[in-house]
């Protein structure tokens, strides 16, 4: 069955100076475990996209159904995973993975020790106590993530979620949250505007056009090796053919 | 720090930074014994006419004659009158800083108003909160609350919309509420702002107080100096202003010392 289910999704905005249509029939649907990266020129809409998904934003027309119930304001299946880590700098590393826990009065002791599991998983255990400002920028990003997983997610979006990391960071921390991903079976939504990212994490691509936003294709992306990681598919022959193929749909829009 | 090697040039750096402070110190020591003596002896040399202009040995006479008699009554009056009307000031000026950032339409209503009130040189009001509250303890704290009020009102609703965009949309992707967002996201943000807006507070408070001391008190700093100066009495006036400073600068420290440690409970 699918996870999410996104149907004939519109969305126009009022501006000043006349109305704006970002997204025009937008449909998908994505299955347990899959990982999917959406790209598209900057501006298209993406993140809109993103917004209406995790009910934030309520579309013009259409809708989107997780698990067979209809998204009306946020969902509590969803995660979703900013640009900037966004952690407390007021609170501890520990306080700030418990924030979603909190703020949703989930604070059971099953979800706390969860989390806590996942900190010592994922290397944050010894810096519970200390504060954002004194970790670097992988590892905030961890602890964001983990903020967000611990709210037990069906579905994660990551809205440009890598691209405030200088490169290096970005290479690891990329490897390291799919590695997270794929060992907790997550469904995953990623915007980015960064190919070589989409297809190096993504099992599909969706690639949108300039706006009005349309999806112009959705690329299946098959690098027949179950071990996968970020790094080792951009080492694969077959990735400069995707990036070709996606370069080419989205330059024929401009 | 406490590596047994340190090089001559960070020895050098850390003993010129500590000199520094002590010469900085020291001129700032020197200035006001140098300015309190030249006022002393130029007074003694009648260069400046002491009567006008009151001389350091004679305040300090005031001083102790006032220490025995009521001195410490009229500070009491004083800092009682600030800390009233400043604590009101700022728990509602902040309130009415949450309701407004609450309802943008109370907001647009209100901005006008505001902004004239806040243009407005509140002691013009005195009379009128004489005749309201009548003339005694309340016309002062009245006072120093018209005084500090609208700023408060305006620097902490600045703080409030200028917090992180970022920090509420993370908020609002965990679905949390309006007021959530309010006490877990923008109040912590505004710590720093709150404490601002407490030290222009306290000085604003004085203010509105010695200016309600001017106007109808009987007892008071503000009373004593306007005493003071009706009755020709310049070393009352000057003992007064002097300790008025002392207590002004009391008072500031004290906010300063409530922020670290506010700051340092809420771990930034």
């Amino acid at each position: 069955m699918d996870v999410l289910n996104v149907q004939n999704i519109e969305e126009k905005y009022q501006a000043e100076n006349g109305e704006i249509t970002a997204l025009k029939n937008i449909s998908f649907c994505v299955k347990k475990g899959e990982f999917i990266s959406i790209v598209g020129a900057s501006g298209c809409g993406k993140s809109t996209l993103l917004s209406i998904i995790a009910g934030l934003l309520k579309p013009t027309a259409g809708e989107v159904i997780v698990k067979g119930e209809k998204v009306e304001g946020v969902s509590a299946h969803i995660g979703y995973m900013l640009q900037k880590d966004n952690l407390l700098d007021w609170r501890t590393i520990y306080s700030n993975v418990m924030f979603g826990l909190e703020v949703r009065h989930m604070m059971s002791p099953e979800n706390t020790s969860r989390t806590t599991h996942l900190l010592k998983t994922y290397g944050l255990y010894e810096f519970k106590d200390k504060y954002p400002s004194q970790l670097s920028g992988g590892m905030r990003q961890r602890a964001a993530l983990i903020r967000t997983l611990a709210i037990n997610p069906d579905i994660l979006l990551l809205d440009e979620a890598f691209s405030a990391l200088d490169y290096q960071t970005r290479l690891t921390v990329t490897d390291d949250v799919y590695r997270i991903l794929k060992q907790e079976n997550i469904t995953t939504i990623m915007v980015t505007h960064d190919i070589p990212e989409s297809i190096s994490m993504g099992d599909k691509i969706i690639i949108l056009s300039a706006r009005p936003a349309v999806i112009k294709e959705i690329l299946e992306v098959n690098f027949e090796d179950k071990s996968r990681t970020p790094l080792s598919c951009r080492n694969s022959p077959k990735f400069r053919y995707y990036f070709d193929h996606i370069w080419k749909e989205l330059v024929i829009d401009e | 720090m406490n590596k047994p090697d340190i090089s001559p040039e960070r020895d050098q750096y850390l003993k010129k930074k500590k000199q520094r402070k002590r010469i900085i110190l020291i001129c700032q020591i020197g200035i006001l014994i140098l300015f309190i003596a030249q006022w002393e002896i130029s007074a003694r040399l009648g260069w400046i006419d002491s009567f006008i202009l009151s001389q350091p040995s004679r305040i300090w006479q005031t001083y102790v004659n006032m220490a025995q008699n009521d001195l410490l009554m009229n500070i009491g009056v004083t800092v009682y009158e600030t800390l009233v009307g400043f604590f009101l000031g700022v728990i509602f000026g902040t309130l009415l800083a949450v309701i407004l950032w609450w309802s943008d339409f109370i907001s647009k209503v209100s901005e006008p108003y505001l902004v004239v009130l806040n243009s407005l040189p509140k002691i013009a009001l005195g009379p009128v909160i004489i005749v309201i509250v009548g003339a005694g303890t309340e016309a002062i704290i009245f006072m120093a609350l018209a005084i500090s009020l609208i700023v408060t009102v305006l620097e902490m609703l600045n703080g409030f919309r200028n917090t992180d965009k970022e920090y509420i949309k993370m908020a609002a992707t965990f679905g949390a509420t309006k007021r959530q967002i309010f006490t877990k996201i923008v109040f912590p943000y505004n710590i720093t702002t709150l404490f601002n807006s407490l030290k222009i507070n306290i000085g604003l408070s004085l203010v509105g107080v010695i200016a309600g001391e001017f106007l109808v008190s009987k007892a008071g700093l503000g009373y004593l100096i306007v005493y003071g100066g009706q009755v020709f009495k310049l070393d009352l006036v000057m003992a007064s202003v002097i300790i008025l400073s002392i207590v002004a600068a009391l008072m500031y420290e004290a906010v300063v010392l409530l922020q670290k440690l506010v700051t340092k409970w809420y771990g930034h």
